[in-house]
């Protein structure tokens, strides 16, 4: 079983997506459960896979038994073997937190729909990050954007909307990311990521082939709300049902940044002359919504609106740590990326718990939090001094390995960016923080936290904690031997 | 010589369980929950002094835990100076758990546990900052130092105590940044952030790493509240009396004056500074010395007064690093315990008065010497002892200062040195003067609890005791030399 264990970690959680709907008509209660077993199978077989990749290097799957370059590849290296076990692991994390909520949030006949479209979107997800042929992450993005689309729509005023819009910009990312194919695959008659690149080496710079880069990194931008491609992503999260929200911030923008990566360093590598003009953009872009987006979180009044762009300006991070395009910037952008999802998971499982337990969002009915509800209020805390950098906590080793890059690859102002950006998000930190633990609490009713959700959030707290003392082996363990396979550093 | 020892892991860890501890017995349980701050501080203070003793045998205790980054030690290493800072904020750990304990429950307090959890907290963050072996390990402690601060400065939960909360961050936090970007550029640029003493940068010329020193020692600075970066101390005065005189005179801000020491010596060499830079650096500090001092007499109200001679002594403590002599330098470091004895002596009077008669302002204090007879007779050491009036410790300090700018042939800067103790007794002399020759005995006011009144009888007795045998119990002297024989290499 062992070989076949990359299509497992894929097909378990798609394979269940249809069980899950089926047998929501037999037991309502069943699809919960069942969607809590596959993502644990998934983290299961995605913990053996990464283990597996470290102790004998990548390795590679034929889907169907068809040989590379024809066959649909899933290439397994330190990269997206860690990618995947986090998201995975975050996945089941924040699926083991809110059984509670969607019973209360979603009426019993759309609990199986749901949940089918969670585990969908768990496949889509893992299935982006193993996957080493460039046409099939299009479709694996097409099962993960549409799944999301949908869950969006089951929540509440103007969730139809948000999703629609989230529809039509998410079609135009991936129409570009499938021109950009579209190119790659004209120039190189391939479609195999490993195959792009020996093809590519040989190729000389067009502007067809700077024209293909550029749509796939638009492509992958619009996905990953990157600025100024980030519009409907506020109003997608913050429509959406609680539970939908705590599931898609933390895990779907940062596989797509993955892909960027995968795209910028691991197909092209940064000293390809056009990519250098567009790592370039990509450092002030990312620059700008540093600054647009933490402003914008700190003059929110609802919360999930204030998290969304919190959530944005920490892309934006990920965004600057590529633009450096320097050896510790892309560590950092690695390590970011793998703090982030434990993070924003931390963050918005706090955030769904808070909502379950008040169902409000305004920040007003945060006051006195610390003594109503002091494990929620935990998890803010952590996962809020964890965002803005402060050690010993797991955000703070990912800035360190950012700021070095900036000053390696002297890009200033990324530098500026990165420090000014995180003192802005203090304020919407403490801001948070000062409302849980100063003020006293208004008298609302306050219903009781479920027992999932506590050990939920403890994990979450813990995990950004041990995260941070074991940094130094993930660098050392997996980033920097997936980064020694790439050309340029 | 160095030697593996777990006494640094105790020490940090005794304050770090100690507070979840004091989290977990709670308001219900209170009796248990101040045995454990005492319990916690008097380990803290044991394992200080089984330190110290290694120390003096000859050997530094250190202790590696795990990578923090690839080829970067998450170490400690209790050095002498470390250990200076380490004394310091330990013995008036205890001895201020005891006057706190007095403290809040005199005043009948709210959110008692929050502040007792946050306060062991600090001082974890205190120890670590302290036993650290590198700045990355510093920083970490730094960080933590700051958040756990952020509660006790807004523990009255009033706008103004809110608004003086989230200043004192915007502060601190800007400030730390700037030392972060310090510590990220020396470590890209030698793959070392390890103190040693002499520093391994070895000699400044480029006006790059000038720049780079520059910005670290502003941004460490700012706990050092040098101005113009200090406002954020005397509008931290609204926290609590102990916090205000541990934390704002002892812990937090010598923190910061103790990692810009380890800037200037065991990281950069300071003595290789362009002659310019440095004398520029010298009067700008000196602005602050002198600056701080005058603001102080105009300040009514007597903790933000007693804030602004606190700036005044960092910023001396400061200078007397910046002249670059062995006196000076000695001068400076035995000014952190000695000039941490007199203020804490202070600062408990102030909370003292507070707590029997409810006044804050020295105008008020007409009198007060006749009905607290103990706590205004301490309060007069102290001051006399900042003022620099022989046998006090402030005296020692101060006249090691002097030395060291007559060895340094700074000549000018003696002046810095005696005006500044001129404004001292310009502001503390009138605070005495109006405790026993004005206004009358006011029988209602009364000495406050033997709880609160021993602790700062036992602090001014110790700044007599260190003028007169500054080797008395803590060995400050012997430290001190051996940290200058280690920088100057004798």
């Amino acid at each position: 079983m062992n070989e076949q264990l990359p299509a497992l970690v894929v097909i378990i959680p798609l394979l269940f997506s249809f069980l899950i709907y089926v047998m929501g008509f037999i037991e309502r209660r069943m699809p919960y459960f069942l969607l809590l077993l596959s993502s644990a199978l998934s983290t299961l077989f995605s913990w053996k896979l990464l283990i597996k990749v470290i102790k004998e290097g990548p390795l590679s799957y034929h889907i169907g038994g068809w040989e590379p370059p024809w066959g649909i590849e899933y290439r397994v290296d330190h990269l997206n073997g860690i990618v995947a076990f986090v998201v995975s692991l975050v996945a089941f994390l924040v699926i083991l937190s809110f059984k509670e909520r969607i019973e209360r949030e979603v009426e019993p006949p759309r609990w199986s729909q749901l949940c089918a479209l969670f585990s969908l979107q768990l496949c889509g997800l893992l299935g982006m990050t193993y996957t080493g042929d460039v046409f099939n992450l299009y479709v694996l993005l097409e099962i993960a954007s549409f799944s999301a689309y949908s869950m969006v729509a089951i929540g509440k005023r103007g969730a139809e909307f948000s999703a629609f819009r989230y529809l039509i910009f998410g079609t135009i990312g991936a129409c570009c990311y499938l021109l950009g194919v579209g190119h790659l695959y004209i120039l190189t008659g391939s479609l195999n990521m490993a195959d792009i690149v020996t093809l590519l080496k040989n190729l000389p710079d067009s502007s067809a082939l700077r024209v293909g880069l550029c749509l796939l990194v638009i492509g992958i931008g619009i996905k990953m709300a990157f600025f100024p491609l980030h519009i409907w992503l506020p109003d997608a999260y913050s429509h959406a049902p609680s539970t939908v929200s705590a599931f898609l911030a933390p895990l779907s923008t940062k596989v797509a940044g993955y892909v960027l990566l995968r795209i910028l360093f691991g197909i092209f590598n940064p000293s390809f002359p056009s990519e250098k003009v567009l790592l370039e953009a990509l450092g002030w872009m990312s620059l700008a919504g540093a600054f647009f987006f933490s402003f914008m979180a700190i003059i929110q009044r609802e919360l999930r609106r204030a998290f969304c762009y919190l959530l944005l300006s920490e892309i934006s991070l990920l965004g600057m740590g590529v633009a450096s395009g320097t050896l510790e910037g892309l560590r950092g952008a690695i390590l970011h990326l793998i703090n982030d999802i434990f993070m924003i998971g931390c963050l918005f499982t706090s955030l769904c718990a808070f909502i379950h337990q008040f169902e409000k969002e305004d920040l007003r009915y945060l006051e006195g939090l610390g003594i109503l509800s002091p494990w929620v209020s935990l998890g803010f805390l952590m996962g809020g001094l964890s965002v803005i950098g402060i050690p010993p906590l797991c955000g703070f080793f990912s800035k360190w390995y950012l700021i070095l890059g900036t000053i390696e690859g002297e890009k200033w102002h990324l530098l500026i960016g990165i420090l000014v950006s995180s003192l802005i998000n203090a304020i919407l930190i403490f801001k948070v923080v000062e409302k849980i633990y100063l003020k006293h609490p208004h008298s609302v009713s306050l219903k009781n936290l479920p027992f999932a959700f506590l050990v939920s959030l403890l994990i979450f707290s813990v995990s950004l904690l041990v995260l941070g003392a074991l940094a130094s082996t993930i660098v050392k363990k997996v980033i920097d031997p997936w980064i020694l396979t790439l050309g340029g550093f | 010589m160095e030697k593996e020892s777990l006494l640094p892991l105790l020490a940090l860890l005794t304050p770090l369980l100690g507070s979840f501890l004091i989290l977990i017995f709670g308001e219900n349980r209170r009796n248990l929950r101040e045995g454990t701050t005492l319990a916690a501080s008097s380990l803290t203070l044991l394992w200080t002094f089984l330190m110290l003793k290694a120390l003096k045998a000859g050997y530094i205790p250190q202790k590696y835990l795990f990578e923090l980054f690839p080829d970067l030690m998450f170490s400690f290493r209790a050095d002498p100076l470390g250990m200076v800072f380490l004394l310091l904020s330990t013995s008036l750990w205890l001895i201020i758990s005891i006057y706190s304990i007095g403290y809040m429950r005199s005043l009948k307090e709210h959110a008692q546990t929050r502040f007792f959890f946050c306060f062991s907290l600090a001082m974890f963050g205190a120890i670590g900052v302290a036993l650290s072996d590198n700045l990355v390990s510093l920083f970490l402690f730094y960080e933590i130092l700051t958040v756990s601060t952020f509660p006790l400065v807004a523990h009255e939960e009033s706008l103004e105590a809110l608004r003086a909360g989230r200043k004192y961050l915007v502060y601190l936090l800007s400030g730390a940044s700037l030392g972060l970007f310090g510590i990220i550029y020396l470590w890209g640029h030698y793959r070392n952030v390890s103190f040693v003493a002499g520093g391994f940068v070895g000699e400044v010329k480029d006006w790059v790493l000038i720049f780079v020193f520059l910005m670290t020692f502003l941004g460490f600075g700012t706990k050092a509240a040098l101005m113009p970066i200090h406002e954020w101390l005397p509008s931290a005065m609204i926290a609590p009396t102990p916090v205000s005189a541990l934390l704002h005179a002892v812990a937090v801000v010598k923190a910061g004056v103790f990692t810009c020491l380890r800037v200037l010596y065991f990281v950069f060499e300071a003595k290789s500074f362009p002659t310019e830079f440095s004398l520029g650096l010298s009067l700008f500090v000196s602005f602050t010395v002198i600056g701080a001092n005058l603001l102080a007499i105009r300040e009514d109200n007597l903790k933000r007064r007693l804030a602004f001679s606190t700036i005044n002594n960092l910023a001396i403590i400061l200078l007397g690093a910046l002249m670059l002599s062995k006196e000076a330098l000695k001068g400076a470091i035995l000014h952190i315990p000695f000039h941490g004895f007199m203020k804490i002596t202070l600062f408990m009077c102030a909370g003292s008065i507070y707590v029997k008669s409810k006044k804050e302002r020295v105008s008020e204090l007409d009198g007060i010497g006749y009905s607290m007879p103990f706590t205004m007779g301490a309060f007069t050491i102290s001051a006399l002892g900042l003022c620099g009036i022989p046998p006090l410790c402030g005296f020692l300090s101060k006249w090691y200062l002097c030395l060291g700018t007559l060895e340094a042939s700074k000549n000018w800067f003696l002046l810095i040195w005696l005006t500044s103790s001129f404004l001292d007794a310009v502001y503390f002399l009138p605070i005495v003067y109006r405790a026993f020759f004005r206004g009358k005995k006011d029988p209602k006011i009364k000495e406050a609890p033997f709880s609160m009144t021993i602790p700062l009888i036992v602090t001014a007795l110790g700044s007599v005791t260190f003028g007169l045998f500054p080797n008395f119990l803590f060995h400050l002297l012997e430290l001190v030399k051996m940290v200058i024989s280690s920088v100057w290499g004798v």
